[in-house]
């Protein structure tokens, strides 16, 4: 197996980026051409809830137009981080910058649950993630588009409680980039779906990555969808990373190969050791 | 979401025709049974008149406008008062539900009050108003108030955080935010406060009509009395049956109306 895998490495030799050098070579040449990403620094990020320390000291640099997913035991942090990284919550310290000022529709969030209004219609909800730009004429038409984009044009006059959750997941979708985010943060987004709706959605985010360029953080508790569709995968333990792991497999990827298989094999090993010490 | 799900029925019973008809053959099959049981002496006139003698009284009254006159000035009543009462009700509780200092401020207060069973201020009230006109208009006021101000503030509370949380990620502005996501997830809970306050309404102004009044349809209950027109007292209840039914099924048009989006309301 050619994927070198920094977790097949001791402890001490976490997330320097000389390790990465040559696959991150490999990285930038995979990512969309075009990039409308932003490229993402954060610096000794910290972050309690009472008495409980959730992040202790995080250090990243994620370059503009990255997949990266987030994965790590429930309660480690992760989504604590991801909702840092959106500005859903304060910083007790350090700092999370773009490189630039960024507007409020520069960045989206997928949560886990659609958080669709019940009250309105496919279309409207969609046209919620203009922000601002609401009341613009072109707002129908920028709606129907990102409707297409997620293959749910036929169902712009229904209410969302005639529709199923994958159904729901993809307006969620839509909403999230009717507004050409450059960096949509998913907080576990297809956990609540079964397992073939799951590998559609998969698809459809990676393709929609592809086709626009942002830059993707993905959450999630599912190390095979981590290694499916991300770059880069971080493994969060107790507050901090653990691991940084680069994905050097070719899109499109086959799911299920022994490339992808071996990598998620030799993560979860990890993650389950680490259950073992404590 | 907390709001209940809809119930799926079997094809069959669903038919809309025979769906509005059922709902009426319970009451008919009474008032047959009552007229079988007047006419053939087995429940004497003096306790229960026929159904036809209470709709010959009826039909008198009515020809006399006496009827039309009494009903007017009972629903006038009730809809001053329901007005008023649900207003401040709906006022407050919108105050509550979205501002802290609001409800630190008040709801003690209100909740205090509603604990106070509000005909026992009837001997109050009428020392204060007499037996005019607001003495029935406050006393409706404050029955309603009540389920419209606990129902607004509960379904303001209830909203799911998530979609508030969801809104501001968007960058809603607090009166978009309110408009698109806190007063339509508020509404159904409204609408419970406002069948409510229609229950309480016509029972409050009944109270209040037969104990003090010089017109109303409780006054004409009374007068009958004095005169042992019992087929007039019937008449009098049967009507107060009528025009609660007649409110809830106009609550029910509006939330309707209203609550299309809702699953429950939704046509199958």
């Amino acid at each position: 197996m050619q994927t070198a895998l920094r977790t097949s490495l001791p402890e001490t030799e976490l997330a320097s980026p000389a390790n990465f050098a040559p696959h991150a070579r490999v990285v930038r040449e995979e990512r969309p051409i075009h990039t409308s990403g932003l490229p993402l620094s954060i610096r000794g990020l910290r972050k309690s809830f009472g008495d409980n320390e959730v992040l202790r000291g995080i250090d990243l640099h994620i370059p503009a137009g990255q997949f990266v997913a987030i994965v790590g035991k429930s309660g480690c942090g992760k989504s604590t981080l991801l909702r840092l990284i959106a500005g859903l919550d304060k910083i007790d310290a350090g700092s999370v910058s773009f490189g630039q000022d960024i507007q409020p529709e520069d960045i989206r969030v997928m949560f886990q649950e659609p958080r669709l209004l019940p009250w309105a219609r496919v279309l409207a909800n969609v046209e919620v993630g203009l922000g601002r730009d609401r009341a613009s004429k072109d707002a129908h038409a920028r709606a129907e588009k990102a409707l297409t984009e997620v293959g749910l044009a036929d169902k712009r006059d229904q209410w969302p409680s005639v529709l199923s959750g994958g159904q729901k997941q993809r307006v969620a979708l839509g909403r999230a980039l009717v507004s050409r985010p450059r960096v949509l943060a998913f907080d576990e987004p297809l956990g609540a779906l079964d397992a073939l709706t799951r590998i559609s959605m998969q698809r459809l985010l990676e393709r929609v990555w592809r086709d626009q360029g942002f830059t993707a953080i993905l959450v999630t508790h599912d190390v095979a969808e981590a290694v499916a569709l991300a770059d880069r995968v971080l493994v969060i333990e107790e507050g901090r990373i653990a691991h940084d792991v680069v994905v050097n497999v070719a899109r499109p990827r086959q799911r299920g190969s022994a490339e992808l298989a071996g990598l998620e094999g030799s993560i979860l090993s990890h993650l389950l050791s680490a259950d073992d010490r404590t | 979401m907390s709001l209940i799900d809809s119930i799926s029925l079997p094809r069959s019973v669903r038919l809309p025709r025979v769906d509005g008809l059922v709902q009426w053959i319970v009451p008919l099959a009474i008032i047959a049974i009552w007229q079988i049981a007047s006419v053939t002496g087995f429940v004497p006139t003096r306790v229960l008149p026929a159904p036809s003698d209470v709709a010959l009284a009826g039909w008198k009254l009515l020809l006399s406008g006496e009827l039309v006159r009494n009903i007017w000035v009972s629903f006038w009543r009730a809809s001053i008062g329901f007005l008023i009462g649900g207003s401040i009700g709906f006022a407050f509780g919108l105050a509550n539900g979205l501002s802290q200092i609001s409800a630190k401020l008040t709801d003690t207060t209100l909740q205090m009050v509603r604990n106070v069973p509000h005909l026992a201020l009837i001997p109050l009230v009428i020392l204060w108003f007499g037996i005019d006109e607001s003495a029935k208009l406050f006393l409706v006021a404050l029955g309603v108030f009540f389920p419209i101000y606990l129902n607004t503030l509960h379904g303001i509370r209830t909203v799911d955080p998530q979609l508030i949380e969801m809104g501001r990620i968007y960058g809603m502005t607090d009166g978009e935010l309110f408009r698109r996501v806190i007063f339509p997830g508020a509404l159904p809970s409204i609408f419970v406060g406002i069948r409510f306050a229609l229950g309480i309404m016509w029972l409050t102004l009944i109270v209040a009509e037969t104990i003090a009044a010089s017109s109303g349809l409780g006054y004409m209950a009374m007068q009958a009395r004095e005169f042992m027109l019992i087929d007039v007292v019937v008449l009098s209840i049967l009507i107060y049956a009528l025009l609660g039914k007649l409110a809830d099924s106009a609550s029910r048009v509006l939330e309707r109306a209203t609550l299309f989006w809702h699953p429950a309301f939704q046509k199958r």
